[in-house]
């Protein structure tokens, strides 16, 4: 009988939820875009998706094998890292580059803080922009939808900011996906059915990719052409990196805020910057760089916008 | 003798002033895109550093105690001066490719550092081994930077090209690259001495 009473501390009611189970569901939730991404863009797109999945994976069964800690690898957390860079490349890209991106983001954007929830910066977008400085010849020679061929064509914000005019890409070709870009960003239908599925299950909450959008959405309208109040801000919405990076980057549970407030703030500052370096900046796309800056200043909204305890301040 | 070994061998590791001490950071992230660089600039702060540590250790019963940061400064700008000239008559292609950061030695925290620290309360020749050991300490820890981001960086190593194909990784050449490796090496070296001790204990 002694043995048959659990004396255990509240609370007692557990919900079936766990970090591992988040995360396969989050990697579900990608898989539409990235099978578009290989209809768009032909085979080599899911070789890259492979390769950045297996390096992640095995770098951080490596170094936590290194400093013989236990392995996590099952948790899913390596693997959703090495998909959301592979999904951030152009399709066509040596084949050591999604490899070089994915030790990177593993071993110095997440196992140097000490592995999964103590990172600063999402895994992820380090990885991107690492290869982005290291490489910047591989990382911006984009493929032309539909032709598996490797003719080499710019995106559609690359050709915006060159002052060029977009030959024949209506906003129905954008939103299925049929440009030039990365792998996972281009097809935003894919995109959105995902993020949808994380909605309605409640993984993530519609604060900050809401707020992200919208403020994007708002700065290119008034500041996005000659006159004020006349931007195009659908094209701005549907071109870019803004979607995947509103509703799976921003998202991120380590790196974002708690608060619903602070979840608001980290979207409008994400916002303003992705609408600065597109419009201003020296970039055609700013949603990485926008993430990675309000990362470092999660700390921060989250201190101040603490629930204040009540009867307390 | 032995103790000036002592002195000597102390800056090279346990006291290494960009490791552990973790001072002269600005001339180290900032010139150490490839091994020549390094090398030069290393040997200038030595310079600087052995001739400021003799020369304070000499003084230091002359120099009034609330005003000694100006007289340390004063003595040191003197030898970036002489390090500078010389290196300006000797080899002007170093020179101009280290740029402002020569006359900048004058405000390395490492050099003031020693000579508040150290030699204004030692005697002259411990003052110049300890001077000596933070030099070689500073020029080998500058060298294994450059290298690493000479090669990662453009693929080259003392200005020779190493393998053909190898793509570098152009990130490392520029500043975040310095921050980036300096941080895995102070990560490195602390995880070494967190080992020893465990040994210790």
């Amino acid at each position: 009988m002694q043995d048959r009473l659990i004396v255990s501390t509240s609370p007692h009611l557990h919900v079936r939820e766990s970090t591992s189970r988040i995360m396969w569901l989050v990697v579900l939730s990608l898989v539409p875009a990235g099978i578009a991404g290989a209809a768009i863009f032909g085979m080599s797109a899911l070789g890259v998706i492979a390769l950045g999945i297996v390096s992640a994976v095995l770098t951080e069964a490596l170094l936590e094998a290194l400093t013989k800690r236990k392995i996590t690898v099952s948790d899913g957390s390596a693997f959703l890292t090495g998909l959301l860079l592979a999904y951030n490349l152009p399709p066509e890209v040596p084949f050591w580059l999604p490899i070089a991106g994915s030790v990177f983001s593993i071993a110095v954007g997440k196992q140097v803080f000490g592995g999964l929830g103590q990172n600063i910066f999402n895994p992820a977008l380090v990885g991107r922009v690492f290869l982005m400085a290291s490489w910047p010849r591989y990382m911006t020679s984009f493929t032309r939808p539909l032709a598996y061929d490797a003719v080499t064509q710019a995106t559609p914000l690359a050709a915006l900011k060159e002052g060029k005019a977009l030959e024949g890409i209506s906003r129905l070709d954008l939103f299925l996906g049929l440009r030039g870009g990365c792998i996972g960003e281009v097809c935003i239908a894919a995109l959105l059915v995902g993020a949808l599925f994380l909605l309605i299950m409640g993984y993530i909450s519609w604060h900050t990719p809401l707020s992200f959008i919208l403020t994007t959405a708002a700065i290119t309208f008034v500041f996005g052409s000659n006159g004020l109040f006349s931007g195009d801000w659908a094209f701005q919405i549907l071109t870019g990196g803004l979607i995947l990076g509103a509703f799976f980057m921003a998202t991120d549970y380590v790196t974002s805020p708690l608060t619903r407030k602070g979840q608001i703030i980290f979207g409008i500052g994400c916002g303003l910057i992705t609408a600065v370096i597109r419009l201003w900046g020296g970039y055609p796309e700013g949603v990485s760089y926008a993430i990675l800056m309000m990362n470092a200043a999660t700390p921060v909204i989250d201190r101040f916008t603490k629930t204040k305890v009540y009867g307390t301040g | 003798m032995r103790r000036y070994l002592k002195e000597f061998a102390r800056g090279i590791f346990r006291e290494n002033p960009t490791f552990v001490l973790v001072l002269g950071l600005c001339p180290t992230l900032a010139v150490s895109v490839s091994v020549i660089n390094g090398i030069g600039m290393g040997i200038a702060a030595t310079f600087v550093l052995l001739g400021s540590n003799i020369i304070i250790a000499m003084i230091k019963n002359l120099i009034p105690e609330r005003i000694r940061i100006p007289c340390f400064i004063v003595v040191i700008a003197t030898f970036v001066t002489i390090a500078e000239m010389a290196m300006k008559a000797y080899s002007p292609a170093l020179n101009r490719s280290l740029g402002i950061y020569v006359p900048l030695i004058v405000v390395n925290c490492m050099v003031l550092g020693r000579a508040e620290a150290y030699a204004k309360k030692s005697g002259i020749a411990s003052s110049f081994f300890d001077g000596l050991g933070m030099g070689v300490g500073f020029t080998w820890a500058l060298v294994l930077i450059s290298a690493i981001r000479e090669f990662f960086g453009s693929g080259q190593l003392m200005g020779h090209t190493i393998f053909k194909g190898f793509e570098p990784a152009f990130v490392l050449s520029m500043p975040p690259g310095a921050l980036l490796v300096i941080g895995l090496l102070l990560g490195f070296f602390n995880v070494l001495k967190q080992r020893k001790g465990q040994k210790e204990a």
